[in-house]
Order: C-alpha cells, then sequence, then structure tokens
C-alpha cells in the first residue's frame, strides 16, 4: 500500500487556484451586450459580474430599440483571457440577453466616451485651462467668472489626459458617462 | 380566441395547460387566491409539506424521478425566503423547477408592507430566470415562458412572483400555443467536425475514459442508452459523477464506479493515467478535479455539455461540443459507426488489464465488526435486502451519502436523488416524499445520518398525512460525521461541536408523527429489521445505531491529485498539509 501514500507537501494547489491554460496577461475589453429593456435587467448583469468576481472598470446602458425593447449595454472589463471568455459565456447564456460581442476581438471598433469637468480658478490658470480646452476640443457648457464646466468626448485615454492636465489647474469636480462604442463598417 | 380570468385562475389555467399533475406547496396571505381556485379543482394535486424549504426539495425529487419539472407554490416574504436554499440546490445540481411565490399587491411594493420581501432581488443569483408579473394579462404568457426556461437547455429552476392584486384582477388567457416564442432557445445539436475530430481521438485512444455526469440523466433516457452503447462497443471504461449515478448500469462491464473526492481507486486512477477522456454532462466540479494542475495531465479532453460556460471554466479541453447529450451521442455514434468502428483493441486490452489490476485493490474494504453495525455494512445489507426491486434513493449530505454512492447500485438513470453541487443538509426527506409521490407504488429509500435528517424532520407529517411509504434509513453515529472526519484529518480531532448531545428517540419521534420506528444497533438483527422496515405498509424511521468514529474512504484529501488517495488503511497522519488546509 506504499504507493498509495499521499506524498509530502502534495496540496499545494486545488481547483480554488485556478490555473489559466491561455495565459496570465491581464487584459481589457470592451464587450457590448444586447438585452431586454426590462426592469431588473441591469442587475443582473451587474449581479454576475459581483457575484463571480469579474471586474467592471466602465459599464454604460441606455434603451437603443424602443420597439423591440432593447438596450444596449457597453462593458469594459479586465481579466485574463480564459475569465474573459467566461464572462462572455456567462452573459450569453442569461435569458434576457440578445447577444454578447466582444469589440476587441470581433474587429475594428470606435469608443468614446463624454466627461463633464469643471475647473474653478483665476488669472493665468484660468486662461491656460480654456486654452488647453480648445487643444482638446472640448466646449464650455457653462462658466461663471471663476470657473468653467468643459464637455468633453473622445477615448477614454483622451479623457485621462485632459483630466490630468486639468487638476493643477483647478479641476473641482468630474463626471464621466462611460464608454460607448460600436464596430467599424457595417 | 382569448378567455377572460382571474389571475389566480390563470396561474391553474397554465399550470394544467402545461401538464402539471402535483405541486408542492404551503399557503399564505398572499397566495390565498390561488389556493382558492386550487381548492374548486381536482386536476392538480397540491402537496401541502410543513416548510416551504421542504417543497422545493420535494419538487426536485419529483422532478429528478420523472424527468418533468418540479412545480412549488409559496407565500410572500418568509415563503419566498424559506424557497431560497431548495432554489440554489436545485441552480447547482440543474434541476428544472418552476417556483411560484405571491407578492404583496403592486400598490404596496416598496412599502415594507406585511410579509413583502424583494424577491425578485433576493432570488436573482438563484435562479435561471424570474419574472414580476405586474400585469395578469401577460400573466399566462410569462408562466409559460417560466416552464421553457427550466426546461430548455441546461435545466434550472425559474421563479414567478405574482402580486396579489394581478391574482384578484381578470385578464386575457393565453395558451402555451399561443404564446410568443422565445429567443431563449439554447444550441441542442452539436458541431458535426468538432464530433468527428472527438471519434478520431477516441478510434486512436490507448487509454481511453468516459467520465459521465449528470447532464447525461438531464438530456432524457434515450441519452443513457447512447452512453451504453458508445461505452459498450468501444470498450472505453466509464465512471460517473455523484449526479450522474444510474445512466450507466453499476453492473455494466465497463464501469469504474463513482469518481472524485470519494470516488473508487480504479476510477481515480484510471482518470489520472487516461489519454483520452470523454467527459460527457459534467462540469470538473472541485470534487471532481482535485488538484487541477495535476488533473488527468496527459490526455486528450473532449467536453460535451448544452452551457458554453462549462467550457473551460475549470480545466482546459481540446475539443469541446456544445449541445444535448442526446442528440451528440446519437452524431457521435453514427460518425464512429460509418468510420468503421474503429478502436485501438491492443491499447485498450492492456488498459483493461491495467485497470484489473486496480480493482484488485479493493478500495471499498472496511474493518468488519461483529458487535457493532458499520455504516457500509449497513448499506450493504440494504442493497442487497433491496436488489431487484423498483427501487429510488435519496441521501441527505455527508459520510452516509457518500457511502450510498459506493455501496448502493444503480442500474438505471432517475433513481439517486441527492443535493450534490450546494451539499444541502435536510434535502433527502422532503426529497424522498417528492419521488414517492410521484412513483406511490416504489420502494423509496431516504439514507440518511441523524443530523442532516433533523434538519427537515417535520416532513414527517407530511409522510403521514399522504401515507407516503418512504423509509427513513437513518445511519446514526451521533455525529456530524463528515465534520468530525476532516477535524480528525485538518484540526488535530479536536470535535468542535460536531456532535448531538441530545439525540431524540427516533422510535418513539416516529410514533408521535403517526410512522413506525425501528431501531437496531446489533449486526445479528439487521437483516430482520432491514426486512421488516421494508414490510412495513407506511412511513418508517429506521434508526440504525453505527460506528460512531468510521472514516469515509478512499478519500482524495483537499489540493491532492486523483493520483494521491488516502485509502482506509493508510495512515491519515498529515495527509492535509499547506494550502490545501484552507480548502473546503
Amino acid at each position: 500500500m506504499n504507493a498509495l501514500a499521499l506524498k509530502k507537501g502534495a496540496s499545494k494547489k486545488s481547483a480554488y487556484d485556478l490555473k489559466n491554460p491561455l495565459g496570465d496577461e491581464v487584459e481589457t475589453h470592451t464587450l457590448s451586450v444586447i438585452v431586454d429593456n426590462e426592469s431588473g435587467v441591469l442587475a443582473r448583469v451587474i449581479g454576475l459580474f459581483s457575484g463571480r468576481g469579474y471586474n467592471i472598470d466602465s459599464l454604460t446602458v441606455a434603451e437603443t430599440d424602443h420597439e423591440g425593447h432593447l438596450s444596449r449595454v457597453t462593458i469594459v472589463t479586465t481579466g485574463t483571457p480564459a475569465v474573459i471568455e467566461q464572462i462572455k459565456a456567462q452573459l450569453d447564456r442569461m435569458v434576457p440577453i440578445h447577444s454578447v460581442s466582444d469589440l476587441t476581438v470581433d474587429g475594428p471598433s470606435v469608443e468614446r466616451e463624454l466627461a463633464m469637468i469643471k475647473v474653478s480658478g483665476k488669472g493665468d490658470k484660468r486662461v491656460e485651462a480654456m486654452r488647453l480646452a480648445d487643444i482638446f476640443r472640448a466646449n464650455v457648457v457653462d462658466t461663471t467668472l471663476t470657473s468653467f464646466v468643459f464637455e468633453i468626448t473622445g477615448t477614454p485615454e483622451k479623457i485621462d489626459a485632459f483630466v490630468e492636465l486639468m487638476r493643477p489647474l483647478g479641476l473641482t469636480d468630474l463626471a464621466r458617462t462611460g464608454v460607448a462604442a460600436l464596430p467599424r463598417g457595417l | 380566441m382569448t378567455r377572460q380570468m382571474t389571475g389566480a385562475q390563470i396561474v391553474v389555467q397554465a399550470l394544467k395547460d402545461q401538464g402539471v399533475d402535483t405541486v408542492f406547496g404551503y399557503p399564505g396571505g398572499a397566495v390565498l387566491p390561488i389556493y382558492d381556485e386550487i381548492f374548486q379543482q381536482n386536476e392538480i394535486r397540491h402537496i401541502i409539506v410543513r416548510h416551504e424549504q421542504a417543497a422545493t426539495h420535494a419538487a426536485e425529487g419529483y422532478a429528478r424521478s420523472t424527468g418533468k419539472p418540479g412545480v412549488v407554490l409559496v407565500t410572500s416574504g418568509p415563503g419566498a425566503t424559506n424557497a431560497v436554499t431548495g432554489m440554489t440546490d436545485a441552480l447547482l445540481d440543474s434541476i428544472p423547477m418552476i417556483v411560484l411565490t405571491g407578492q404583496v399587491p403592486t400598490f404596496m411594493i416598496g412599502n415594507d408592507a406585511f410579509q413583502e420581501a424583494d424577491t425578485i432581488g433576493i432570488t436573482r443569483p438563484c435562479t435561471k430566470h424570474n419574472w414580476l408579473v405586474k400585469d395578469t394579462n401577460i400573466l399566462a404568457e410569462t408562466i409559460h415562458q417560466a416552464f421553457h426556461v427550466a426546461t430548455t437547455g441546461r435545466p434550472g429552476p425559474v421563479l414567478v412572483d405574482i402580486p396579489k392584486d394581478v391574482q384578484f384582477a381578470m385578464g386575457d388567457y393565453t395558451t402555451k400555443l399561443k404564446s410568443k416564442t422565445s429567443h431563449y432557445q439554447p444550441r441542442i445539436k452539436g458541431d458535426i467536425d468538432s464530433i468527428t475530430k472527438a471519434v478520431e481521438m477516441l478510434e486512436k485512444a490507448k487509454r481511453p475514459i468516459i467520465y459521465s455526469g449528470g447532464g447525461v440523466i438531464n438530456s432524457g433516457v434515450g441519452a443513457s442508452q447512447l452512453l451504453r452503447e458508445l461505452a459498450d462497443a468501444t470498450g472505453a471504461p466509464i465512471t460517473s459523477t455523484l449526479m450522474g449515478l444510474g445512466a450507466y448500469p453499476a453492473s455494466g462491464k465497463n464501469w469504474l464506479g463513482m469518481l472524485g473526492m470519494h470516488g473508487t481507486y480504479e476510477a481515480n486512477m484510471a482518470m489520472h493515467d487516461c489519454d483520452f477522456m470523454l467527459c460527457v454532462g459534467a462540469r470538473f466540479d472541485d470534487r471532481i478535479t482535485g488538484r487541477t494542475d495535476a488533473f488527468s495531465p496527459n490526455s486528450y479532453k473532449v467536453h460535451i455539455d448544452i452551457d458554453p460556460s462549462s467550457i473551460n471554466k475549470i480545466i482546459h479541453v481540446d475539443t469541446p461540443i456544445i449541445g444535448d447529450i442526446g442528440h451528440v451521442l446519437e452524431d457521435m455514434l453514427k460518425v464512429w459507426k460509418s468510420r468503421g468502428r474503429k478502436t485501438n483493441a491492443a491499447g485498450i486490452a492492456k488498459w483493461q488489464a491495467k485497470i484489473s489490476e486496480w480493482k484488485a485493490v479493493d478500495c471499498l474494504k472496511y474493518q468488519s465488526s461483529d458487535t457493532i453495525i458499520k455504516p457500509q455494512y449497513a448499506l450493504q445489507r440494504l442493497e442487497v435486502l433491496t436488489k431487484g426491486r423498483d427501487r429510488y434513493i435519496t441521501t441527505e449530505v455527508g459520510q452516509h451519502q457518500m457511502w450510498a454512492a459506493q455501496y448502493l447500485t444503480f442500474e438505471d438513470p432517475h433513481r439517486f436523488m441527492t443535493s450534490g453541487g450546494l451539499g444541502t443538509m435536510g434535502y433527502g426527506t422532503p426529497a424522498s416524499m417528492g419521488v414517492q409521490i410521484a412513483h406511490p407504488e416504489s420502494l423509496v429509500v431516504n439514507v440518511a445520518g441523524e443530523a442532516s435528517w433533523l434538519m427537515n424532520m417535520q416532513e414527517m407529517g407530511t409522510a403521514t398525512q399522504y401515507n407516503l411509504q418512504t423509509k427513513q434509513f437513518i445511519l446514526n453515529n451521533e455525529r456530524l460525521g463528515m465534520v468530525r472526519q476532516w477535524q480528525e484529518l485538518l484540526h488535530g480531532s479536536r470535535y468542535s461541536h460536531s456532535w448531538s448531545e441530545s439525540l431524540p428517540d427516533f422510535v418513539k419521534l416516529a410514533e408521535a408523527f403517526g410512522a413506525k420506528g425501528i431501531r437496531c444497533s446489533d449486526p445479528a438483527d439487521l437483516d430482520d429489521a432491514i426486512m421488516e422496515m421494508l414490510d412495513h405498509d407506511g412511513p418508517v424511521i429506521f434508526d440504525c445505531l453505527v460506528e460512531k468514529h468510521e472514516n469515509c474512504y478512499p478519500m482524495i484529501p483537499s489540493g491532492a491529485a486523483h493520483n494521491e488517495m488516502i485509502m482506509g488503511d493508510a495512515s491519515t497522519e498529515g495527509a492535509i498539509t499547506g494550502k490545501g488546509g484552507a480548502l473546503v
């Protein structure tokens, strides 16, 4: 029976240390999900992510087909390739979900986000903020003598860059919509 | 033509339309209109349980033993929350179940009304899908849709929450046929190229194994037939999960017994050493795989599953086939036959010889005793004395459950009902009631431990009310046996709260419920006592006093690989070390 005896230190790994066969690099993917526009559908999607420990970097949702009662949810998520595959499979089997597409791998796509940024200040800082806003093609949607609210649209990276520039110039408030995305072409 | 009726009438009519003959439930304020309709008809039989959790487990027992969905009717608030455990159990074991809950009237939702709970919110993660119906006109369609979702694809529990005013209001009844088709249509047919690839690999395999699971049973009796044909025709040895027992007969020539944490030596060794694995309707659960990076390291893996999210979730497979087991196996057999029924006969003969060596280890051997009943012995005698009968087995959860899987044999699907994924103590008693209601003439035995059994013992009231013949076969070790075993192996034999100090007198308890009680503590009396149980016309509680500190072996400790089993007579000192100790 010696051959059956347990080797010392045999328990380093288990099913709880899921080894990822496809690679351990964490990737960011943008998923576009068409759902029935019914009460609680967003809670289902979010509950799946929280319940199974997946990440949500950003999430946008709005009705896109009033007649068909459909909404588009755009989710930016990060995970290893195996986790991304699981997220897609788990979403796809949910009853109110019509389709799941991974814009990151399905071909070229366009991604845009809108942000509103409030900057308070006087003098040179105020002039500099205005000048940079011009470079980034941000619009002024509200102004007082000591503040601006800028509206900027672009990729999340562009918005990140603009926000970082505004911080030393008196950024006081920030609202971002999260990413909306569509595949390019037909 | 649509018919106008009240919401409550719509519920009962929709159930009839769906062919429902039995509903398990418990009334309360928010479902009284539906109960009033149930009172006024005779087509649907309502079984009144003693606790809503039991209604769900009884429905699971009914569903698993018949292949039809189980139906549950409970009230709002506590009625719904008590049903949560059963729904979660059904979700993890893929059991089709429709739960209808009452809800406070729509105009009171959100007001913290009496017996109000956010049933939809609470049950969202423990159902396949759920619906709150606020309009009587869509009630019938929603119920039909609920049946469709529960029974299509990977089966599971669904819930329809019906506010009381919706039950009273008049609305249009939509028949099952007239209901609009759902976009929820999971894939049934497997991809033929993948199937052909799987057949090619099977033909070449020197050391093939079939690893089957509950999906085969869920796919229908035909799937089990095809599985038997495939295993017997190709000579591939076959093992099964706890959920899949009975799909391939235990008397079949290629049968290896159950695999996994308490599986047989031959099944686990064959899983580890095989070069081709055909996983049919199983999901590489952690009780099965053990340490994942040492799981069957040298095999080509094919995984057939109806649920795409099961593929590559835990174990990366080489060829996934998404589809219904029955359809895929049928195509697989067709392809294999059309290619000339090839197998690697020489390789398989060697493989069979190796397996015979493993079988000779006799891993289920245990120290027998003349003075005290060993739990394994009790089950062996139960097996011998009930063999050949029209028999259904349910179990609770723990050591007795594993021993039942090891020492009882299952020749057909739908004969073994047990809580696999969730491991719900208290499952077996109500499940046995559900099975008995579906099969009134059959022998239904609930193999239990006394601790699990006490969790839903109130259901003895249901048993006597309906004269359900179920035999409650309690292996009483006055311990939470599996907890105690783990404490012995992992926690220095410090038996923290794993025993019961004041157990009831089960014989008197049986009598108090109007059932028969039998106690047995001497191995010499066991056969007579079991026969007395089987011969009694009515429910029986059998208090079988067994060895208190028996351990369940073989065992793959948490964090170990398939070829690192602890056997019954091996030393267990230091068996679970390091990280494995943190696992469950």
